[in-house]
C-alpha cells in the first residue's frame, strides 16, 4: 500500500471514531434535553414548591397532587437499606476471595457470583413475593410483607456481583510490595487487610459502590413487584413504598399523551437522573483526592 | 539451615552468624538464594505455601521459628528494608506511625518517636514542614530513606535491606550508605547487594554465596583482598556473574 493510502486511511478512521464518539455523547445530552424539556412543561402548571413539599402523590384526584416527597422517600429507604447491606457484604466477600480464600475455592466462587448478574430482575421480583415476603410478615409479625424492607434486601442481592466483582479486582490490583511492608512491620494478616489492602484499594472500592448504587436507584421491576406499591408517604422500612423508578413504569402506560400526569413522570425521571449524577460526580471526587496517596 | 521451594532446594547447608553492630553484605550472582536467605531471617517465606525450612535460625538464644514466637513481635525485632522503596499509600507521618499503632506504643509518645527515627535517617529537615504529604510524593531517595526510618522507629535488633539502593541514583545510593554506617552502631545489619564497591564501603564482613551454597564468609578485606577460594576471587574480580 502506498503511503498516501496509508494516510488517507488514518484519516478516515480517525473520523469514524470521532463520529461514535460523539454519537454517544450526542445520544446521552439528547436523553437529559428530552427529559429537561417535557419537565418544565409540567412546573409550567405545578409550582415546584408543591412539587418538592407536598405529601400526597395521586394523580387521579380531583384537584391532581403531584408531590415528589413521597416517591423520594420510597426511594431514599430502599437503597440506604439495600446499600446498607450490600457494600459491607460486598467488600468483605471481595477480600475474602482476593486475601484468605485457596485459589481453588475462588476460582469455583467467581463465576457463581458472577452468574448471579444474570438472573433476570422479574424473577428476582417472583422470588420477593412467593418467599422473601412471607418470611418478613413472619419474622415481625405483619400482614404485609411487600414493604420497603423487601425490596432493600432484594436490591442487595441484585447489586452484590457488581459490588464483588469489582472490589476483588480493586482489592487483588493492590501492589504485593503493600503488603509486604506491612508484614515486615509486624503487622498481622488481619491488620494488613484493615489498615493497609482495603484502604489503598478505596478508589476502587469507591468505584464499585457507585456502580451498585447506580443499580439499585435505577432497579425497577424489582421494587415494582415486592415493595407493595403505595404512593403515600412511607415511616419506616416495614410500610409499603412505591420508588420513582416503579411509578413512571406502572403510569406511564396509561397516562394520556401530554397533561400534567404526563410531564409529571418527566419531571420525576430528571430528578432520578440529577440524584444518580451528583452522587456519582461526588464519588469521583472522593476518589480523585484518595488516588493524590498512590504512585 | 536448608530452604526449600517444593521439591527445590534453593539454600544448602548454610551456617552463617551476624555478629552484633556490624554489616554483613551478602554477595553473588542473580539466583545465588541471597534474597531468599535475607528474607528467611524475618520469616517473610511464611507467606508462601510451598516453602519449607529446616535447620536453625536464632537471634540471640531466640529460635526464629519456634512456634512458641509470635512472627509479628519476632518482625519487630528483624526489620526489612526491600529492593524497591515501598511506602504506604498514605501520609509521611503515618507510614511512620502505622508501626508503632500496631505494636500498640503509647499515643503520646508516638510524634517523639517519629521525630527522633526521622532524624537518625536523615530525613527530618526535608519533611518536617510536610509530614502530611503523601509519601509517595517524595523522591526515590527520599522514599527508600523513609522505609529506613519506618524500620528504625520499632527500635529493631536487627535490619535487613535486600538491595535497597538498586533503585536509586548514585546520590541519593551515597546518602544511603552513610545512612547505614551510622545506623550500624546501634542495629545489626545484613545488607544483600550487587555493587562490589557497595559492599567494600560499608561491609565489616562480606558473605559470597553461589548456586544456594555459602562459599566463604570473612572479614570485608579478606574477601576482596585475599580471598580464600578461587571462586570468590573470580566473582569479586569481575570474572562472572
Amino acid at each position: 500500500m502506498s503511503i498516501k493510502r496509508r494516510e488517507q486511511a488514518d484519516i478516515i478512521f480517525r473520523k469514524i471514531f470521532q463520529a461514535t464518539g460523539f454519537i454517544t455523547i450526542a445520544l446521552l445530552a439528547g436523553i437529559f434535553i428530552m427529559l429537561l424539556y417535557n419537565s418544565i412543561a409540567f412546573f409550567v402548571e405545578v409550582k415546584p414548591i408543591d412539587f418538592f413539599t407536598g405529601s400526597q402523590w395521586d394523580p387521579g384526584s380531583m384537584k391532581g397532587d403531584y408531590s415528589i416527597a413521597p416517591l423520594l422517600v420510597s426511594t431514599g429507604l430502599v437503597t440506604l437499606g439495600a446499600m446498607l447491606i450490600t457494600v459491607p457484604l460486598g467488600i468483605f466477600t471481595a477480600a475474602f476471595l482476593s486475601e484468605i480464600a485457596h485459589p481453588k475455592l475462588k476460582s469455583i466462587l467467581k463465576p457463581i457470583i458472577e452468574m448471579l448478574a444474570a438472573i433476570p430482575s422479574v424473577a428476582i421480583g417472583f422470588l420477593g413475593i412467593v418467599l422473601v415476603g412471607p418470611w418478613i410478615a413472619d419474622i415481625f409479625g405483619i400482614q404485609n410483607g411487600l414493604n420497603a424492607i423487601n425490596g432493600s434486601i432484594l436490591l442487595a442481592v441484585m447489586a452484590l456481583p457488581t459490588i464483588i466483582t469489582i472490589s476483588e479486582d480493586a482489592i487483588n490490583a493492590v501492589p504485593l510490595s503493600h503488603r509486604e511492608a506491612s508484614m515486615a512491620l509486624g503487622a498481622s494478616k488481619w491488620e494488613t487487610i484493615f489498615k493497609v489492602t482495603i484502604p489503598a484499594s478505596m478508589p476502587g472500592l469507591i468505584a464499585a459502590v457507585m456502580l451498585g448504587l447506580g443499580r439499585v436507584l435505577g432497579e425497577t421491576m424489582t421494587v415494582l413487584m415486592a415493595t407493595g406499591n403505595a404512593a403515600k408517604m412511607p415511616s419506616g422500612f416495614l410500610d409499603s413504598v412505591r420508588t420513582i423508578t416503579a411509578t413512571i413504569a406502572i403510569e406511564m402506560g396509561e397516562v394520556p399523551y401530554q397533561t400534567t400526569h404526563y410531564f409529571a413522570l418527566f419531571a420525576i425521571a430528571v430528578i432520578l437522573f440529577l440524584i444518580t449524577l451528583s452522587i456519582n460526580l461526588l464519588g469521583e471526587y472522593f476518589s480523585n483526592r484518595l488516588r493524590r496517596f498512590h504512585a | 539451615m536448608n530452604l526449600f521451594f517444593g521439591k527445590k532446594q534453593v539454600l544448602k547447608n548454610i551456617n552463617i552468624d551476624f555478629p552484633r553492630n556490624q554489616v554483613t553484605s551478602l554477595i553473588g550472582p542473580s539466583g545465588c538464594g541471597k534474597s531468599t536467605l535475607l528474607r528467611s531471617f524475618n520469616r517473610m517465606h511464611d507467606l508462601s505455601p510451598d516453602a519449607k525450612i529446616d535447620g536453625s535460625l536464632k537471634i540471640d538464644d531466640l529460635d526464629i521459628y519456634s512456634k512458641e514466637n509470635s512472627v509479628t513481635t519476632l518482625r519487630k525485632k528483624i526489620g526489612m528494608v526491600f529492593q524497591k522503596p515501598n511506602p504506604l499509600p498514605k501520609s509521611i507521618y503515618e507510614n511512620l506511625s502505622y508501626g508503632l499503632n500496631i505494636h500498640r506504643f503509647p499515643k503520646n509518645e508516638i510524634p517523639d518517636l517519629i521525630e527522633k527515627a526521622l532524624k537518625e535517617s536523615y530525613l527530618w529537615d526535608e519533611v518536617k514542614d510536610e509530614l502530611k504529604k503523601p509519601a509517595v510524593k517524595l523522591s526515590g531517595g527520599q522514599q527508600q530513606r523513609l522505609c529506613i526510618a519506618r524500620t528504625v522507629v520499632l527500635r529493631p535488633e536487627v535490619i535487613l535491606m535486600d538491595e535497597p539502593c538498586s533503585a536509586l541514583d548514585p546520590i541519593s545510593t551515597n546518602k544511603i550508605e552513610e545512612l547505614i554506617l551510622s545506623l550500624k552502631q546501634n542495629y545489626t545489619i545484613v545488607i544483600v547487594t550487587h555493587n562490589m564497591q557497595q559492599a567494600q564501603r560499608i561491609s565489616d564482613k562480606v558473605a559470597f554465596m553461589y548456586l544456594g551454597q555459602l562459599i566463604e564468609h570473612d572479614n570485608c578485606e579478606n574477601i576482596f583482598k585475599h580471598p580464600a577460594k578461587d571462586l570468590t576471587r573470580n566473582y569479586v574480580n569481575g570474572h562472572f556473574g
